[in-house]
C-alpha cells in the first residue's frame, strides 16, 4: 500500500515539475520536448530496471555500466570487422548476449562461490572495462553498420510540424517498453519473481522455505548482464557512435534514479512503476532547467537535494512505520 | 569474516610477490630511488580516500561523498589563494594564508562529513542513500561556485605539500603516513575506535549495551570528511588546480582498496595495516605495468582482477572444507 503512495507522490512531483516548467517555458509541453524526453529515458531506464532486480533480491550491482559498455563497443566491433551491411537484428543479439556472458561472470562468483555482490562487482567493473580499454579497444567507432542507423532513424507517429521540421518518437521507446512489462510480469507474476523477493527479504528465510538460491542469483544477474547489454547497443544506435568510455561513471546516477522510486536499497522491495517514474523525474529534471533558464551548474545540486529530499522523506515514514514496538531502524544493517 | 586472522599475512604475502615480481619483470628500473619517490608521490590521495571509506564501512555504512568533499574543500582553498592573497604579501604572510585556506579546506571537510552524520543519525537515511545525495549536492556546489573551469595559480609555499619532500621523502607520503597513524591508533587504541567496530558488528546490540550510537557515527563521517578534505588539498598542491569533477574515478577504487585491505563491507572489521598493504599492492601493480609500458588499461584490470582473486581464494576453501547455508548474500 505504501508502494502506491510513493508512486503517487512521485507522480505529483513530476506533474509539479512539468506544470513548473511549463508555466515559464511553454515548450517544455511540444510533442518534440516530451519525446526528446521520453528517448532520454530509455538507457537509462533499461539500467535502472535491470538494477531494479538487483536491489529486490538484496543485492547491489556497480558493474552494470561496464558490461553495457563492453557488449556495446564488442559488438560494434564484430560487426565492422565481419563487415556487416545490416546488423540491426544481430548487433542487438549480440550486444545482449555479450552481456549475458558478463553477467555470468558475476553469477559465477556471487552464485556459485556464494562472495559478497559490492565486492564482487567492485572487481568485475575495473576488469571488464580494463579488459575493454586494454584489449578491444579505445578509438570511437562512426561507422556502424548500415542496420544500426537505420534503427536509430525508425521513429513512430512521425509527424510534419507547420515549422516544416520532422518530429516523431524513437522507437528504442519501444525496446524500454518491452522491458519493463518483462521485468514487471518477471517480478510479480512469476514464481522466479516472488523468489527474488524472498531472497531479498531475508536469504537465510529464502533457502529454507527451499528456494535454491544459488541458481535463482545466478539467474538474477545473467538477466542483469543480458539487459546492460541492450541498453549498451541501444545506447550506440542512439549517439549513432560506440565510445568505449561513454556509460560508465552513470552507475551511481541509475541507482540513485531506482531508489528514487521507491526500491530499498536492503532488498524485498521495488517496483517497476515507480523506478519509471524515477527514473523520468531525474530526466526531466536534468534535461528541462535549460529551459528554465537555470545556468546548467546548478543541476547537480537539484539533483543531490531532490535525491535528499526523498530518501529523508521515505526514511521518515519508514521509521513512523517500524514504531513503537522497534527502536529507531537500525543504520547499515538489513532491516525490514 | 572466517578468513580475517590471516588476512594481514596473505596481503602481506600477496604484497612481496607483487614488488618481486615487478622487480623481475624490470630489472634496473622498478627498485631505484627515483620510481619508489615517484609511487611516493602517487598514492597517498588514494590512500587517504581508503582511508576515509574504510572509517564509514567498518560501521557497516558507506561515504560515497569523499570525493566530492575534497574537490569542494580543494576548490575553497584554491580560490582562498589564488584570489586573496596580495601580490604585495611577504613570505610570512603568504604562510598565514596558506594555513588559513588550509584550515577552511579542513572546516569543509569536517561540515560536509557533519551533514553526512546528521543525515543518518537524526533523519535516519541509509548511508549509501545519504552519501549518494550529498555527493551529487557537493559536487554541484563545487560546480556553482567554480562555473565549471578549474582554479590555479596557487603560491609556490603551497604546492610543496604536493611536490616537495622533506628530508628526502615526499610531502604527500609524510601526510598520509601522519593520516595513516593517527587513524591506526584511534581505531586500535581508544573508545572510539571500539565502538565503531560494536556498531559495525551489531548496530542494535551496541544500542543495548549503551554505546553512544549517534554520537560515535556522526564523529565517523565528520572524519572520514576531514581526511576527504586532506586529500582535497594534496589534489590542489599536486596538479596546482582545482576542479569540481576531479578525481571521480578515485571513488571506487578507494572502496577497492578498502575491500581488497580486509575491511568487511558488512561492517565490524578492518585494519589500517591491511588497507596499507592492499595500497601498496595496488601501487606496486600500476608502476610496474607502467614501467614496462603497459597499456594503462591493463593497471585497471589487474586491479579488479586482484580483487576477485584475494576474496575467492579463502571462498574456494571454506565451501572445499564445509558447506553451510549462507545467511547474508548482500556486499
Amino acid at each position: 500500500m505504501k508502494h502506491c503512495r510513493h508512486e503517487l507522490v512521485l507522480a505529483g512531483a513530476w506533474l509539479a515539475l512539468a506544470a513548473g516548467i511549463s508555466l515559464v517555458n511553454p515548450a517544455f509541453l511540444s510533442l518534440a520536448n516530451l519525446f526528446d524526453l521520453l528517448k532520454a529515458g530509455v538507457v537509462t531506464g533499461i539500467l535502472a530496471l535491470a538494477v531494479l532486480i538487483v536491489l529486490v533480491s538484496g543485492g547491489i550491482d556497480i558493474s552494470f555500466t561496464a558490461i553495457a559498455a563492453f557488449a556495446m563497443y564488442a559488438s560494434c566491433r564484430v560487426l565492422v570487422a565481419a563487415g556487416s551491411t545490416d546488423g540491426a537484428v544481430a548487433g542487438m543479439l549480440l550486444a545482449t548476449a555479450i552481456g549475458a556472458g558478463l553477467g555470468m561472470v558475476n553469477a559465477l562468483f556471487i552464485g556459485a562461490l556464494r562472495l559478497p555482490t559490492l565486492i564482487v562487482t567492485l572487481g568485475t567493473a575495473g576488469l571488464f572495462r580494463g579488459c575493454l580499454l586494454a584489449f578491444v579497444g579505445t578509438g570511437i567507432i562512426n561507422n556502424l553498420p548500415a542496420g544500426l542507423i537505420r534503427l536509430s532513424r525508425w521513429q513512430l507517429f512521425r509527424q510534419t510540424s507547420a515549422g516544416g521540421e520532422t518530429i516523431g518518437l524513437s522507437a528504442a521507446v519501444l525496446a524500454l517498453a518491452a522491458v519493463a512489462v518483462g521485468v514487471a510480469v518477471l517480478l510479480q507474476r512469476t514464481v522466479t519473481g516472488r523468489s527474488i523477493h524472498a531472497l531479498g527479504g531475508s536469504a537465510g528465510a529464502a533457502e529454507r522455505i527451499g528456494i535454491r538460491t544459488v541458481r535463482l542469483q545466478c539467474f538474477i544477474y545473467t538477466v542483469v548482464g543480458a539487459l546492460a547489454g541492450l541498453a549498451g547497443i541501444l545506447h550506440a544506435i542512439t549517439m549513432r557512435n560506440a565510445n568505449p568510455f561513454d556509460l560508465v561513471g552513470a552507475e551511481l546516477t541509475v541507482i540513485a534514479a531506482v531508489v528514487l522510486g521507491g526500491a530499498d536499497v536492503f532488498g524485498g522491495r521495488g517496483t517497476v512503476t515507480g523506478t519509471l517514474l524515477g527514473v523520468f523525474l531525474l530526466v526531466t529534471l536534468n534535461n528541462s532547467l535549460i529551459l528554465l533558464g537555470v545556468p546548467t551548474y546548478w543541476q547537480r545540486v537539484w539533483i543531490g537535494a531532490i535525491i535528499l529530499i526523498s530518501v529523508a522523506v521515505s526514511a521518515r515514514n519508514r521509521r513512523a512505520a517500524a514504531s513503537p514496538r522497534e527502536e529507531a531502524p537500525a543504520i547499515g544493517t538489513p532491516s525490514q | 569474516m572466517p578468513w580475517r586472522p590471516s588476512a594481514t599475512l596473505r596481503l602481506l604475502v600477496l604484497c612481496i610477490l607483487l614488488a618481486t615480481a615487478m622487480t623481475l619483470l624490470n630489472p634496473g628500473r622498478f627498485l631505484t630511488a627515483r620510481n619508489l619517490a615517484s609511487m611516493g608521490f602517487q598514492f597517498p590521495e588514494l590512500g587517504l580516500f581508503a582511508l576515509a571509506v574504510s572509517l564509514s564501512l567498518i560501521t557497516g555504512g558507506i561515504d560515497l561523498s569523499v570525493v566530492s568533499t575534497a574537490n569542494l574543500a580543494g576548490i575553497l582553498a584554491a580560490l582562498v589563494l589564488t584570489r586573496m592573497i596580495p601580490d604585495t604579501a611577504g613570505s610570512g604572510q603568504v604562510l598565514g594564508w596558506v594555513l588559513a585556506a588550509g584550515g577552511l579546506a579542513l572546516i569543509i571537510g569536517a561540515g560536509g562529513g557533519l551533514v553526512n552524520g546528521l543525515l543518518i543519525t537524526r533523519l535516519g537515511v541509509t548511508p549509501i542513500l545519504a552519501t549518494l545525495g550529498t555527493m551529487q549536492l557537493y559536487l554541484g556546489l563545487a560546480l556553482v561556485i567554480t562555473r565549471g573551469p578549474a582554479v590555479s595559480g596557487c603560491p609556490e609555499l603551497f604546492l610543496k605539500l604536493g611536490a616537495g619532500t622533506l628530508l628526502g621523502i615526499p610531502v604527500p607520503l609524510l601526510v598520509f603516513a601522519i593520516a595513516a597513524l593517527g587513524v591506526a591508533a584511534v581505531l586500535g587504541n581508544t573508545v572510539f575506535g571500539l565502538e565503531l567496530h560494536l556498531i559495525g558488528t551489531s548496530e542494535k546490540a551496541a544500542r543495548f549495551a549503551g554505546v553512544p550510537v549517534d554520537r560515535a557515527i556522526v564523529r565517523t563521517y565528520v572524519l572520514s570528511g576531514l581526511i576527504a578534505s586532506l586529500a582535497g588539498l594534496l589534489m590542489v598542491a599536486r596538479t596546482n588546480s582545482a576542479k569540481a569533477d576531479y578525481g571521480a574515478s578515485y571513488l571506487l577504487q578507494a572502496v577497492l582498496v578498502a575491500v581488497l585491505g580486509g575491511v568487511d563491507p558488512r561492517g565490524g572489521s578492518g585494519t589500517v595495516r591491511g588497507v596499507v598493504l592492499a595500497l601498496l599492492s595496488l601501487q606496486f601493480v600500476s608502476s610496474g605495468f607502467s614501467l614496462l609500458r603497459w597499456n594503462q588499461f591493463t593497471k585497471e584490470a589487474a586491479w579488479g582482477g586482484l580483487l576477485l582473486l584475494v576474496i575467492t581464494a579463502p571462498a574456494l576453501l571454506r565451501l572445499s572444507s564445509r558447506r553451510r547455508p549462507s545467511t547474508d548474500s548482500r556486499g
